[in-house]
């Protein structure tokens, strides 16, 4: 016998009454809200993010080739970076390796011996199986690179794309964040006409790289430019600084600085301005002095900011391309090639396997410099 | 008046000069991607204007960077995008494209068109730059090789002569090199040749190579071994021109090894340069307004040639004979180096029928003796001879300013290169750009540089071309640097 039981016990489905399609709808996106509302991003960025990535991966370890109507893909998987790394383009991407000198040696032997102690002091204070494995990655980076300024810069060898970009960036970071700092606090201070300097000091910001490429190439031709009777009168018509490798790789950096001096001179004078004055004037009436309290309050307070602009630009340096690009073409010889502008060569004469791998090998180094850069420095700054 | 006759004359001849076919082309717009302008790009406008108004077909010129021109027409045709109808771009480049099955064969199309006088066109740029194993897939604009400018005026004044080898020209550079050539009171310069990185050296470069490495005509190539595909490169010749190149540097600008074609012309213009290779153009812009300095007085000459030419068996430099080098005049071996080849139309082969047609007949248009005669008289066009009737009529190139005398000099240095039989040709295979563009450049900039030894420069190219060539396929880029050499003069 069956028992048909039509009692509506309370707490059954049955017993809420029936709901119309839209407030059904309504419950299953409360129910799904997560990934309604994290899957439009999850796409985009594999769309326009991981996709390329991706893509760009398989293109590094292929030779590709145009024809009608298709691609003609060989897979050749890490020839492109051995090529790079240990064959015919090692010298282009890491330079001439031709005998290491005695200075090569002692510069060799320091980083290594310092590469040593940090690990041993990290071993011994707060080791974490996930810590020391990142770390990994910056030590090996760190030595790599010890060891190839010793091998080439310091035993007097020339260096490929990856030492002058890591000049533009280390150098020329340190030079433009210098002087942005500088430049910010002295319009931070109750000077005359300190607004009329931050609207100047500002304005390089908002011309384009090409721009600032070919003004400063004009400003620095001795024989024919808008500033070659200067350069006559001062003695200099004869001096090229175009044909040096370092009076080269030194104007372009000087370019690059005045570009982006401005960024950290903005961003810094913002901080300093946030600086809560009773801070500086309990100073004083203590009797400090302004290195006590520039050193003590005002630097601690904007470190963390000053890390993180810091990051920004290191960031952004090591993508420097239109400059030496409209400068020099990557000359003399490749004194001024950055490792974009190295890419961005094979992209040109359609070696796109190259270019990929080239692309990687800085993705690589600028990921790696700069999470070691974020954890090493900013966290640290951000949490003291 | 003037203008109104002008006008009229245009007319005429655009009546006479457009194909059967004129005002077929309502509705047809033809998309043309070149280089920015307004070198080649605008007088392509211009005869674009006139075309649209004869015969309804809209023509459009895009632009694109030198360095991004081919790389944007190859992923264009290739992918199947087909928003370009028409590349004009260095004749050299459509090997590749040809190779991809992606431009059109326009021999069928010269044959039925009456208007472009095929056969005027000079033998090497007809044969050659047009041609790909044998079939006509180009319309040639521009007809490109280099020789060597000089001030004739302060040769005069020196009792010199221009030079004929390279020792020859370091000894006239030498002479010129801190004179006043232009009455400014500031020392010049003697010798003026390019020398910027990812620019143009590489084809002064081969210009200088050329003399050295190639004796035997056109099919011998300079730039491979035409049995093997085996570089030919990793030798005394290649070596000598690369010392010579870095030698013409001493009676230079200071700044020369950062200075690109424009940057040279500037300096010739202004009057500061007692001799400068360059393809034709210095011609036409020694007559322009800013050329008022050099205003006839520039000289032209073959390109230099040399006493002593390579034998490929051991790879070492051979004085001049009669059995190696069977072309020299008074001893001397020239060989007159095509570099780029000259800019040139092709047709994208996936366009429909109309548009082929319609832009064939344009090509044809601009190409034209009527037209072209005075584009190729006018510097600011970039356009250099590639007609016969170029050369053989003087009266166009007095009515544009120049004198009749330079008018005869200069055209006369363009028929003794363009006719001659040691004509060497730039390379037209697929990889070109890798293999001069990208590996012969850089080396080249390092050795300028002092980064490496002219030793070193011609073996890192060796390495370099080789895996090039074993990248493309040896077999198949063999058979295509042969075709691309299959015809002599």
């Amino acid at each position: 016998m069956t028992v048909t039981d039509n009692t509506e016990r309370p707490g059954s489905p049955r017993a809420v009454p029936s709901k119309g399609a839209r407030e059904r709808f309504a419950d299953w996106l409360d129910l799904h809200a997560a990934h309604v509302f994290i899957w439009p991003a999850v796409i985009m960025i594999l769309v326009f993010s991981i996709f390329p990535l991706v893509a760009s991966a398989i293109m590094a370890m292929s030779r590709i080739r145009l024809r009608a109507g298709s691609y003609q893909v060989r897979f050749v998987w890490f020839q492109n970076f051995e090529k790079q790394m240990f064959g015919s383009e090692q010298f282009h991407f890491l330079g001439t390796f031709a005998g290491m000198s005695a200075l090569g040696w002692v510069v060799a032997i320091v980083v290594t011996a310092l590469i040593v102690w940090w690990i041993q002091r990290y071993v011994r204070t707060s080791f974490t199986v996930l810590g020391f494995t990142g770390r990994l990655f910056t030590w090996s980076l760190v030595l790599g690179i010890g060891w190839l300024a010793a091998a080439t810069f310091f035993s007097g060898h020339h260096f490929g794309t990856l030492g002058t970009t890591l000049f533009y960036v280390i150098i020329g970071c340190s030079i433009q964040f210098l002087i942005g700092l500088g430049l910010a606090f002295l319009c931070s201070m109750p000077i005359r006409g300190r607004t009329f300097f931050r609207v100047v000091f500002f304005i390089p910001l908002m011309i384009t790289p090409i721009g600032v490429g070919y003004a400063f190439r004009m400003m620095a031709d001795t024989t024919k430019g808008p500033f070659s009777p200067a350069w006559q009168w001062a003695g200099l018509g004869d001096f090229s600084w175009a044909s040096s490798a370092w009076t080269a790789r030194s104007f372009i950096m000087i370019g690059d600085s005045w570009q982006w001096i401005p960024f950290i001179f903005v961003v810094m004078l913002a901080a300093l301005e946030s600086v809560p004055r009773d801070y500086v004037e309990a100073a004083q009436v203590d009797g400090a002095s302004s290195w006590e309290i520039f050193k003590d309050i005002t630097w601690s307070q904007v470190v963390p900011v000053a890390a993180t602009v810091l990051l920004i630009r290191v960031i952004e340096g090591f993508k420097i391309v239109d400059l030496p690009n409209i400068m020099t073409a990557g000359g003399p010889g490749i004194a001024t090639e950055s490792m974009t502008l190295h890419s961005l060569f094979a992209w040109r004469s359609l070696d796109l396997g190259q270019s990929a791998a080239v692309a990687y090998l800085l993705l690589f180094i600028t990921v790696v410099t700069c999470v070691s850069f974020f954890n090493l420095v900013v966290l640290k700054r951000i949490r003291a | 008046m003037k203008y109104t006759a002008l006008g009229l004359g245009l007319g005429v001849a655009m009546a006479t000069a457009l194909p059967a076919t004129a005002q077929d082309y309502n509705g047809v717009t033809i998309e043309i991607l070149t280089r920015p302008g307004p070198v080649i790009a605008q007088r392509l406008v211009e005869r674009g204007e006139e075309f649209t108004a004869a015969t309804g077909a809209e023509i459009r010129v895009n632009e694109v960077p030198f360095a991004e021109l081919f790389q944007k027409i190859l992923t264009d045709w290739a992918t199947g995008t087909n928003s370009i109808d028409v590349g004009v771009f260095a004749s050299g480049w459509a090997t590749e494209l040809v190779d991809g099955d992606l431009v059109e064969p326009l021999d069928d199309y010269i044959a039925a068109d009456s208007k472009i006088d095929i056969d005027d066109i000079a033998p090497y740029f007809r044969e050659f730059n047009q041609k790909i194993g044998g079939q006509t897939y180009l319309i040639t604009v521009d007809g490109d090789f280099q020789m060597l400018y000089y001030r004739r005026d302060i040769l005069e004044e020196l009792g010199l002569e221009p030079p004929r080898t390279w020792a020859e020209y370091m000894t006239v550079a030498g002479a010129m090199h801190g004179k006043d050539l232009n009455g400014d009171g500031e020392g010049d310069f003697g010798s003026c040749i390019f020398k910027k990185r990812n620019a143009q050296s590489y084809f002064a470069m081969g210009s200088i190579a050329a003399g050295f490495v190639q004796s035997k005509g056109t099919g011998e190539g300079i730039f491979f071994d035409n049995d093997t595909m085996k570089p030919k490169v990793n030798n005394e010749a290649w070596q000598e021109a690369f010392r010579i190149y870095k030698a013409t540097g001493e009676f230079g600008p200071p700044d020369e090894l950062n200075h690109d074609i424009g940057d040279t012309r500037g300096l010739v213009q202004a009057g500061r340069c007692g001799m400068v290779i360059d393809w034709g153009d210095i011609g036409p812009l020694s007559i322009d307004e800013s050329g008022a300095a050099i205003k006839d007085k520039m000289g032209a000459v073959i390109m230099p040639g040399s006493t002593k030419v390579l034998n490929t068996a051991t790879g070492k430099l051979e004085a001049c004979n009669a059995d190696n080098c069977p072309h020299a005049i008074d001893g001397i071996n020239y060989a007159p180096f095509a570099a780029f080849g000259g800019w040139a139309g092709a047709i994208n082969k996936n366009a429909d029928d109309k548009k082929k047609q319609a832009a064939y007949d344009f090509l044809s248009y601009v190409n034209q003796a009527e037209q072209s005669n005075v584009d190729v008289t006018m510097g600011w066009t970039g356009y250099n001879p590639y007609r016969n009737s170029q050369l053989e009529n003087t009266e166009k190139w007095i009515e544009a300013g120049f004198s009749p005398e330079f008018a005869a000099n200069y055209l006369g240095a363009i028929k003794d290169s363009l006719n001659h039989p040691n004509m060497a040709s730039d390379i037209k295979i697929p990889g070109a750009q890798q293999y001069t563009g990208v590996v012969l450049d850089r080396e080249l900039a390092r050795f300028l540089a002092g980064e490496i030894t002219e030793e070193q420069a011609t073996a890192n190219i060796e390495e370099a071309w080789e895996e090039i060539t074993e990248d493309f396929g040896r077999d198949s880029q063999k058979t295509m640097y042969n075709l691309s050499l299959g015809i002599t003069n």
